[in-house]
């Protein structure tokens, strides 16, 4: 007994050392598993407040460039809007309808939500976004984040308080599925760490249809984007050899280096399509 | 100002450099330039091996919470303040000549050469293994290499130049008190 006492002494500055680097490596490993550890949380709030002042500072100089894109989304807004469109006059027409189910009433399905962008990185292989807004504003887990003109940003993964992260489209661990807006092959976006904005989709057959400068979409099959998002452009098509499958390159519709605001999507029916899934799997226990 | 104070000073200053300056500069994505680790090669000589490495603990995780993947740093961090006593003892011109500064600068390593050996072999540590705990998740090591290679350039230039912009004024204590 005596011993293993001196020795702890003896080498106490190495095995301290070992402690460290074993934390450190700990940390690195679980902490895509265990978001919600305290820490994390208070390091969010804490960190959050310092990048939103920094922040306040920084938006000055990129207001002409929001400005720029604001007018553009707005320019798109308005041509969408009803009273741009001339209807052939069949509304007058009068239908007596004996159907008792009210079909003109619509269902929302989707919610938009604006948020500013607080801190944001590109450099790193797993980058992340801070957004200025938290629980106590409706944000979520899981839900979907665009950038200004609709295209895909990434899905948040943590939320406290004021502030919530969002896992930025260029993170390693970001599967989000895609779909060729031509064909409609769907596959899985990846990003191997090396270029910014530019990413690539997998499980393509060598059958689909693709050239440079084809669109990708969101597919649709999951809760968290609507059908039909923009993502980006193919930027190249390259042949696997050892499978039936195309690599394809492509370039983001978002701009990862000039986020200033983004809208969050909340999907109303996430938590009852959620429920349903939940139940299919307990009775196939 | 006494030894803390001029630390958590450093500590703070240099720790915004590097979140809201250096992190804002994407000069190409081989090259992330890194400054904020010269608060550990600065740290005084006389302070226990164990303290050296929970202060080097605590700068690499307040860094990893700004970037919200908390490891990285703190474990390279770490492992350079753990060698840093090995190589003083071994670039130091004589023996006990530690005890007559307070931290390591160019005067009291004596000379540029034994200096800037002290800080070229820590940060080309510091980015290897901070580079190979991501390359992990990769792997691609001719990527790993030249990324280490790069950022160690740009970190070193870094250094060199806050050197020239705040010299450190060290004064010559005796042994003999």
């Amino acid at each position: 007994m005596r011993n293993i006492f001196l020795f702890i002494r003896r080498y106490f500055t190495f095995l301290f050392f070992l402690l460290l680097q074993g934390f450190s490596i700990y940390l690195i490993v679980h902490y895509n598993k265990y978001h919600n550890a305290v820490f994390s949380n208070t390091a969010n709030q804490l960190t959050g407040k310092i990048n939103e002042q920094y922040n306040k500072v920084e938006n000055y100089f990129h207001l002409k460039k929001t400005n720029d894109s604001l007018i553009k989304a707005n320019e798109k807004l308005l041509n969408l809007l009803k009273a741009d469109f001339l209807l052939p006059d069949t509304l007058n027409k009068i239908v007596f309808d004996t159907v008792l189910v009210d079909s003109i009433k619509q269902y929302r399905r989707y919610d938009y939500m604006q948020a500013a962008v607080i801190s944001n990185s590109v450099s790193s292989q797993s980058n992340y976004i801070v957004l200025g807004r938290g629980e106590t504003q409706q944000l979520k887990k899981d839900m979907g984040v665009v950038d200004i003109n609709n295209a895909v940003v990434g899905i948040i993964t943590e939320v406290s308080k004021d502030y919530a992260v969002v896992m930025s489209l260029l993170h390693k661990d970001s599967h989000i599925d895609g779909k060729l807006l031509k064909g409609g092959e769907t596959g899985t976006l990846s990003w191997d760490g090396v270029e910014p904005n530019i990413l690539s989709i997998s499980r393509i057959s060598k059958s689909a249809k693709v050239a440079k400068g084809d669109t990708i979409i969101t597919s649709g099959n999951s809760t968290t984007f609507p059908k039909g998002m923009l993502i980006g452009f193919v930027t190249a098509v390259i042949p696997e050899q050892s499978s039936n499958n195309f690599i394809i390159k492509f370039r983001t519709a978002a701009d990862f280096h000039s986020l200033q605001y983004v809208y969050v999507i909340d999907n109303r029916q996430q938590e009852a399509i959620n429920q349903l899934l939940d139940k299919a799997k307990q009775q196939n226990k | 100002m006494s030894t803390l104070v001029k630390n958590i000073i450093r500590f703070i200053l240099l720790m915004l450099v590097q979140v809201f300056v250096l992190d804002k500069i994407h000069l190409h994505q081989m090259v992330t330039p890194y400054l904020y680790f010269i608060f550990i090669l600065w740290l005084p000589f006389n302070m226990s091996r164990s303290w050296q490495m929970i202060i080097a603990f605590a700068l690499g995780f307040t860094l990893d919470s700004f970037r919200h993947n908390p490891g990285f740093h703190a474990a390279a961090c770490v492992l350079i303040a753990y060698v840093r006593p090995f190589l003083v003892n071994l670039l130091i011109p004589q023996e006990g000549a530690d005890g007559n500064y307070e931290e390591p600068s160019i005067k009291s390593m004596g000379g540029i050469l034994p200096y800037f050996i002290y800080v070229a072999v820590l940060t080309i540590m510091h980015h290897g293994w901070l580079f190979l705990l991501e390359a992990w998740q990769f792997g691609n090591i001719w990527y790993f290499l030249l990324k280490t290679i790069l950022s160690t350039a740009i970190s070193l230039l870094l250094i060199i130049i806050t050197e020239l912009l705040f010299v450190r004024k060290q004064k010559f204590r005796t042994n003999t008190v």
